[in-house]
């Protein structure tokens, strides 16, 4: 497995230090994963709250995604963290300090607090993109709500929010980085032990290797996945030029032209 | 009320926050003609026929809007220094240069600006319809001509909404310069909180401040795509 990955050839550096910065690699991964998975569960709550008429409902989650976009990462982060410790004997009351205690669920807490923000925003985006024309022709067709939402709302939104929520998970994995100010050895923290002990500033171009393969696989595997799920979009577009115009009967097969 | 007492008055820390923000916008104001600029010479790069440079500008642009903020603002910090290590060696060793953080933070915050604005600019300069350069260009412009009178002045309007977005993630980034000791918002908080231990009350607060100066650069910023959108109305 990686973790034995022992041989670096010509990188002693990355060699010696490899099993660290693999722990604060897992460490990131669960952070992400968490925090996004949990984050997406929560946003289409959020989002319907926000676009329902309850004008108190709408107006609180206004609040909150304002609030979580509008201010750094950062400062979520040490609000949690250290506000936590503040409130001690009532955490400890109510039997949630074990669970503030521990930098990684303060990370956790904060970053999915903060994705749930943006992903609801990115909902919203997604489902005001189907056209209003298409949900009153469902409904005049008798589909219920929920097979409207399901069957003519969802496909399309997902297909829109494809895109901003890859680049939601890749903002997140490089907003996990921050959870080394809080002590955390994730992989960035792990980088910065490995700096203290070495002072060798390339552990941290190392470093910016591993994120850099992370975020730029994610998003090439999200442009494929993209152009796959919107393939009936572009093969309509190409189609229309390539098919010769016939107004009756089934459509010609187009086979390509020899010259 | 001693709440109030911890902020306003002889020993309040309201001094210090607003010196903070004043900070944070000082930073993030000063970034701005670098990165911003730095990210239309990259568009502009982009679209040299030189394959090499195309690739390396492409190349700068993926790395560091792949790896974390925070990441580039330690490669630019930790690089700096031990680049300058390098040189002071080369001229003895009895001089010994310190980075400052908040010039190293302007440098790395521009970095990842210029990274993230030339996707805007190349988008921008793409919008602009190819007849018009063609027709600069039949009109004898030379091409630097054509780029300055004809395609720039008209990248603005188009760029405005995408370098507002880069506007507000560069302001919250500005937060992670605390890290390096500098003394912007966000440090000025951690450290009133650490010294009363009442984070409840100055994180917040600086949560607030934080908020009023995103909600003030959105209007300014409406106001600028109203007034560049004045003529398409």
């Amino acid at each position: 497995m990686l973790e034995n990955l022992s041989s670096f050839i010509g990188l002693p550096l990355l060699e010696d230090n490899w099993p660290r910065l693999w722990s604060g690699l897992l460490i990131t991964f669960e952070i992400v994963i968490t925090s996004c998975s949990i984050g997406f569960v929560l946003a289409y709550p959020l989002c319907l709250a926000r676009m329902s008429k309850n004008w108190v409902l709408s107006k609180a989650v206004l609040g909150y995604v304002t609030l979580f976009r509008g201010t750094p990462l950062l400062c979520q982060l040490y609000l949690v963290y250290y506000g936590a410790g503040q409130i001690r004997p009532f955490l400890t009351d109510i039997g949630l300090w074990t669970f503030f205690r521990e930098a990684y669920f303060c990370c956790l807490l904060a970053f999915t607090l903060n994705t749930a923000a943006y992903q609801s925003e990115i909902f919203r985006g997604a489902l005001s993109a189907v056209p209003k024309g298409q949900v009153e022709a469902a409904r005049a067709l008798g589909l219920s709500s929920f097979a409207i939402t399901r069957h003519v709302i969802f496909p399309q939104a997902l297909l829109v929010a494809i895109r901003p929520l890859g680049n939601e998970v890749i903002g997140i994995i490089k907003a996990s980085a921050l959870s080394a100010i809080v002590t955390l050895p994730d992989l960035m923290g792990a980088t910065r032990t490995v700096y203290s002990h070495t002072f060798d500033f390339q552990i941290y171009l190392y470093c910016a290797l591993i994120y850099l393969a992370l975020t730029e696989t994610i998003r090439r595997v999200l442009l494929v996945v993209e152009a796959r799920y919107s393939r009936h979009l572009h093969v309509t577009a190409s189609a229309a030029v390539a098919a010769p115009k016939q107004r009756w009967g089934r459509a010609r097969q187009v086979t390509p032209q020899t010259p | 009320m001693a709440f109030l007492d911890l902020i306003i008055g002889p020993d309040g820390w309201g001094n210090l926050l607003m010196q903070g923000a004043a900070v944070t916008v000082a930073i993030a104001v000063t970034t701005v003609p670098f990165g911003f600029g730095g990210g239309l010479l990259l568009a502009i790069l982009k679209g040299s026929p030189n394959r090499l440079l195309r690739a390396g500008c492409d190349a700068f642009t993926t790395f560091f809007r792949g790896i974390p903020d925070l990441l580039s603002l330690f490669i630019v910090y930790f690089g700096l220094q031990a680049a300058l290590d390098k040189v002071s060696k080369l001229f003895g060793e009895s001089v010994h240069i310190e980075v400052s953080a908040f010039v190293a933070g302007v440098i790395a915050l521009s970095v990842v600006a210029a990274a993230y604005s030339s996707e805007v600019w190349v988008s921008a300069i793409s919008s602009v319809p190819k007849g018009q350069i063609e027709a600069a260009l039949s009109l004898g412009l030379t091409k630097s001509q054509t780029f300055r009178n004809i395609v720039l002045p008209q990248l603005f309007r188009i760029a405005l909404p995408g370098l507002g977005n880069i506007w507000t993630i560069l302001l919250k980034d500005t937060s992670l310069i605390s890290t390096l000791a500098v003394m912007d918002l966000m440090r000025a908080a951690f450290e009133a909180a650490r010294f009363t231990r009442q984070p409840l009350i100055f994180l917040p607060l600086a949560a607030g401040i934080y908020l009023i100066i995103s909600i003030v650069s959105t209007i300014v910023q409406s106001q600028l795509e109203r007034r560049s959108n004045r003529a398409y109305a």
